[in-house]
């Protein structure tokens, strides 16, 4: 994998207010092309500040967002940055504009002023990749939760963003919608290259990331990968925070005298460290 | 309860009225309203009927789609009808009963007023119905663009019917919801006399506009982060394009200002 520099924070600070306390404090980060990184936090850890000052929604206070060169600071780039970095919010009934869900998708293409003609292909490329295509005409308020964030997806995808921002897109779901949406982006990652910055409370989720980062109290705690992260479970337990239930197992069973890998993170490689301390136990 | 609204009384059918501009159906609209008001001959109002008639057909509505459409003003049209004629005077007296003279120009009055009143909401009617009110949105938008030179906001208005159409069946559903939920704790909004109606529905009304004033923040949001700044410089996935149907409907209306202008000619 390259590793160009695509989103780059440095020394950022964000406060609310002038006198308040820093949301974001002196944060300095490099997401490469392509990255699929999940942030973590427990509420008030400052991550969505954070995504929001990733396409110029909140500009930082002290210090510098660029997004594919470009300073979130200069007014002639907002634009092209809220291009380039397209952001999914929490609440899937909160974002749709229009009455229909290909009029939505054609929303972002109208405001950066494309075409009429070549809006149509675009739109069912978009809806192609979110697998919405057959819900083209369909009312949002039919919609179930995972499918309405698809559109919002599908909305963004239109505007060929180079990175995916998504501030607990899948916090309001069922377990079915999550995970709908999650291998949508997973693969949207996967096959077109795009950056992904998936900001969550679910660890499984994150666990499933190139690179996991911690935050609290508005910095960066922790920054490594899930297998790296995850296997540091008191400070995580510190942080107020979860490990994936496979890696608490593992952690558990080492607390009991099993010598099971620490940084088992899937039901699969528990199920491969079972078998390894216990070859009897397993049956064909 | 609330969940089956529907927007507006749009009929989803396929006709060729169906498919006219959304401008052209509303400036005919308009047009035939004038061309009502412009009957003075009770055997005028034929013409107009069989405009109506004819336009009924085209678009493929159930008549009674359209007769159901003048229940709302039942009362309003009685109440023209009686008051022209009882209380208007005149030269000619047709009958009396005890003080009250019927004269024959209220007589004419009363049939006059109720006629048009009730060809003026039929053929609103049609418009409504044959569009839906995303269509009609932007045939507003366009038709009102003109004025946009004097600081009218003609897509800002656009915009804000088109959100509220989206919102609308969504807080219908919070409201269920929280109707629901206040009603598991003991509320009561469907005894007591109207004030205490109106007081039950505060613990309705307040979560209500709590919660649409915090979607209508993620939203302003979200359609800010999807590079929405205002009408300049955007283009649009619906263009409105005059077709021969609008010609053609165009040239229906011709016909009839023809026909109710030529007595005064004649």
């Amino acid at each position: 994998m390259t590793t160009i520099p695509h989103l780059v924070l440095d020394q950022v600070t964000y406060r609310y207010e002038p006198e308040a306390p820093p949301a974001v404090n002196q944060v300095s980060l490099t997401v490469p092309r392509g990255q699929f990184a999940a942030v973590l936090g427990h509420n008030g850890s400052g991550k969505s500040t954070l995504a929001k000052m990733l396409n110029g929604l909140f500009l930082p206070t002290e210090g510098s967002v660029l997004v594919s060169g470009m300073d979130t600071r200069e007014e002639k780039h907002t634009w092209d940055i809220r291009q380039a970095a397209g952001m999914v919010f929490q609440n899937p009934d909160n974002q749709l504009v229009a009455t229909r869900v290909y009029d939505d998708v054609a929303f972002g293409l109208e405001n950066i002023g494309v075409p009429t003609q070549e809006m149509p292909p675009r739109i069912d490329e978009a809806l192609r990749l979110t697998g919405m295509s057959e819900f083209a005409d369909r009312p949002p308020h039919l919609l179930s939760g995972g499918q309405k964030q698809r559109v919002a997806i599908a909305g963004i995808l239109a505007m060929q963003p180079e990175a995916l921002i998504l501030d607990e897109a899948t916090a309001m779901l069922d377990p079915q919608g999550r995970k709908e949406v999650f291998d949508t982006v997973a693969r949207l990652n996967r096959e077109q290259g795009i950056t992904v910055v998936w900001i969550t409370h679910f660890m499984e989720e994150a666990a499933k990331a190139q690179r996991v980062l911690v935050m609290n109290h508005g910095g960066i705690e922790m920054d490594g990968t899930p297998r790296e992260i995850f296997s540091r479970v008191e400070e995580i337990r510190d942080l107020r925070l979860d490990v994936p239930p496979m890696t608490k197992l593992a952690h558990m069973l080492n607390a009991r005298g099993v010598p099971a890998a620490p940084d088992v993170l899937t039901v699969e490689e528990m199920a491969r460290e079972v078998k390894r301390l216990c070859p009897s136990c397993w049956k064909n | 309860m609330l969940r089956d609204i529907t927007l507006g009384q749009y009929y989803p059918v396929d006709s060729p009225v169906h498919r006219l501009d959304p401008r052209t159906k509303i400036i005919l609209t308009v047009l035939f309203i004038i061309a009502v008001f412009m009957a003075d001959q009770l055997f005028l109002y034929l013409f107009i009927l069989g405009y109506l008639v004819m336009a009924v057909y085209v678009s493929r509505l159930p008549a009674r789609m359209i007769i159901r459409s003048i229940r709302p003003m039942r009362i309003l049209l009685v109440f023209t009808f009686v008051l022209n004629l009882f209380f208007g005077a005149g030269t000619t007296a047709l009958f009396t009963i005890g003080p009250v003279t019927i004269w024959k120009e209220g007589l004419m009055n009363a049939v006059h007023f109720t006629l048009r009143l009730v060809f003026l909401v039929m053929g609103s009617s049609i418009l409504t119905l044959t569009t839906s009110p995303v269509t009609l949105t932007d045939g507003l938008e366009t038709l009102a663009s003109p004025l946009k030179k004097i600081k009218f906001p003609a897509h800002e208005m656009a915009m804000m019917m088109t959100i509220a159409l989206r919102f609308i069946p969504t807080l219908v559903e919070e409201a269920d919801k929280i109707m629901k939920a206040q009603t598991a704790r003991g509320a009561d909004f469907e005894t007591g006399n109207l004030m205490a109606r109106a007081r039950a529905m505060v613990p309705l009304l307040v979560p209500l506009f709590v919660s649409a004033f915090r979607r209508a923040g993620d939203l302003a949001m979200a359609m800010e982060a999807r590079c929405y700044h205002g009408g300049e410089g955007r283009t649009r996935l619906h263009v409105l394009k005059i077709k021969r149907g609008d010609i053609i409907a165009f040239l229906t209306m011709a016909a009839l200002f023809v026909l109710l202008l030529l007595p005064r000619w004649l």
